[in-house]
């Protein structure tokens, strides 16, 4: 390199180049993660064609898959906006990554929107392989195609504040083993493969709350049963999302 | 034109405390812009604190900080695309390959320099597609430093960009150093070696316990204060008393044996000189002469004591 290679042309890239690339950047090491394409994908798409086509839970009148695939829809949005979100994020924060993009021109407010955005460009790409192989087992779905995306925009932003919070406070071997134990327990006990129908009175109330059941609820009351707007789950999730991202922006350490 | 260039970092009483313990403890340091600062100091003296205060990471708690001009915290935005980072380790996601975080660091600026170009000179050509956490330690120096100046920045920071390097990396990185002030940019690192100290730096500040204990040129602060030593060997008996007359005020000199004279103090060309010609002047042929300077280790070590720190 020549002389006056390095002579200082500081500048920021135009913030839509910026954030663009860290989109690009962040869905290319979801996606490049043997562990979160585990969670992502392999998880939700066997249990949706194990289920599907082994009678081993009861999942009450009508056809497996239909009460199968809106809880691993709510599954998937989970496992990328809770606990795949939440162990990323925990080990770029143990290793620098968020104190180093600190250091950039990249504000923390774009760091964060990229991230948002590459959550829901890997959703996008969940619910279409996983609609894909629900309706090759013979799925129906009925319903408001807006009532579902709000439930999944909802469900998305409430996961996404839950999953923060963990990886900006706890550390990241805490964060790594508490968001697949999290991830776990909500698995059986929220919806998703077991109806809540299977709990005592008292326990599904509670569990009734947990995000993962309304949102699998909400999915399950219209593409299963074609209701209408799922405004009580869609409440719940509201009051999730307040507390998540509010919890994360005031507790969140960025190193 | 100003005569005198602002400076690149303006640091005046800077305090900052963790808990109870108090890491930075009244420093004051100004450094020129177009040149290459090295800080030095034991672990724990407060060197990374003061750098990361710098790059707008730490709030001080009492005292300024200016870098370019500007408030590191309150005009963050405006200062972060002007200055390159490196930190002392990490900051790159461990799946990403050294070619595609480089690009990245890239596209978040401007005008980047050219990525191939900038990896071919840093020596990190051939571990393009090879993730980050599988690169070995001087690789992932090398893939940092490369982080901190791709954006054409103004000022770097570089915090210990040699640690871990093998010889030829490290003196790799110090051509691009001796680059970068030569194209302009001003260079902040620590370090804790001192030859890397007196190889590349400009100025030179020791920092200890929280404050700054020594500020200047490599070559200013080995002469100030430390006594250095002018020996040779010429007919014995010489009169030093008349030798001194000739020398400056503080200046000793004794025949250490039969004819091995040692003259100690602040040894410059002039004492030199003035040597050599009273020598001339009484007809002695002075042979084996050898002036022992003081390195700045020497010096490092009187200011900062040699007992070990945490």
């Amino acid at each position: 390199m020549s002389a006056g290679t390095y002579t200082p042309r500081p500048g920021a890239a135009p913030l839509p180049r910026m954030i663009a690339a860290q989109t690009a950047l962040e869905t290319r090491m979801l996606l490049r993660n043997g562990e979160q394409l585990l969670l992502t994908v392999v998880i939700p798409t066997l249990l949706l064609v194990l289920f599907s086509s082994v009678d081993i839970v009861d999942t009450g009148a009508g056809e497996p898959v239909d009460f199968l695939t809106p809880g691993v829809l709510a599954l998937a949005v989970m496992s990328t906006a809770f606990t795949g979100q939440a162990i990323a994020t925990g080990f770029e924060r143990r290793y620098g990554v968020l104190k180093r993009l600190g250091a950039s021109p990249l504000p923390r407010w774009a760091l964060m929107t990229a991230k948002t955005l590459s959550v829901l460009v890997t959703e996008v790409l969940q619910v279409l392989l996983l609609t894909v192989i629900a309706f090759a087992l013979g799925w129906s779905p009925h319903g408001n195609p807006l009532a579902v995306l709000l439930l999944l925009v909802l469900g998305t932003a409430a996961f996404s504040g839950l999953g923060l919070l963990m990886a900006g406070t706890l550390k990241a071997e805490a964060t790594l083993a508490a968001a697949n134990l999290v991830f776990l327990l909500l698995l059986v006990g929220g919806g998703v493969i077991v109806p809540l129908e299977k709990f005592p009175d008292a326990v599904q109330s509670v569990l009734g709350l947990l995000p993962i059941a309304a949102l699998s609820d909400g999915l399950r009351d219209v593409l299963q049963h074609g209701a209408g707007m799922p405004w009580g789950d869609l409440g719940i999730l509201a009051v999730w999302t307040v507390l998540g991202l509010g919890a994360a922006a005031r507790f969140f350490r960025w190193e | 034109m100003n005569s005198e260039p602002r400076p690149a970092v303006r640091i005046s009483g800077l305090v900052k405390r963790y808990g109870d313990k108090t890491a930075v403890d009244g420093l004051d340091l100004e450094i020129p812009a177009g040149a290459v600062t090295a800080v030095l100091g034991p672990n724990g003296a407060g060197k990374t604190t003061t750098i990361e205060t710098c790059e707008g990471y730490r709030r001080p708690d009492g005292g300024t900080v200016r870098v370019l001009g500007l408030d590191p915290v309150a005009d963050a935005a405006r200062l972060r695309p002007r200055i390159g980072v490196m930190l002392q380790s990490g900051g790159i996601y461990s799946g990403a390959r050294a070619d595609e975080m480089l690009r990245h660091m890239a596209k978040l600026h401007a005008h980047p320099l050219d990525v191939d170009a900038l990896t071919e000179r840093l020596g990190l050509g051939s571990c393009g597609r090879t993730a980050y956490r599988r690169l070995s330690g001087g690789q992932q120096q090398r893939l940092a430093l490369a982080m901190a100046v791709v954006g054409r920045p103004e000022l770097v920071f570089l915090d210990e960009p040699t640690a871990g390097l093998d010889p030829q990396a490290r003196r790799s990185t110090w051509d691009l150093v001796r680059e970068l002030r030569a194209d302009g940019v001003s260079v902040v690192l620590t370090t804790h070696f001192m030859d890397e100290a007196e190889e590349l730096a400009d100025e030179v500040a020791v920092i200890d316990a929280g404050r700054i204990v020594a500020h200047g040129s490599p070559e200013a602060l080995c002469r100030g204060g430390a006594e250095n030593t002018l020996r040779f060997t010429g007919r014995p008996g010489l009169d030093l008393g008349s030798l001194l007359k000739a020398l400056p005020d503080g200046t000793e000199a004794a025949e250490l044996s039969t004819g091995a004279y040692r003259i100690t103090g602040a040894i410059d060309p002039q004492l030199l000189a003035t040597v050599t010609s009273w020598c001339a002047q009484h007809g002695v042929m002075p042979s084996g002469i050898s002036v022992e300077r003081h390195t700045l280790e020497d010096v490092f070590l009187e200011l900062t004591g040699k007992e070990l720190r945490a």
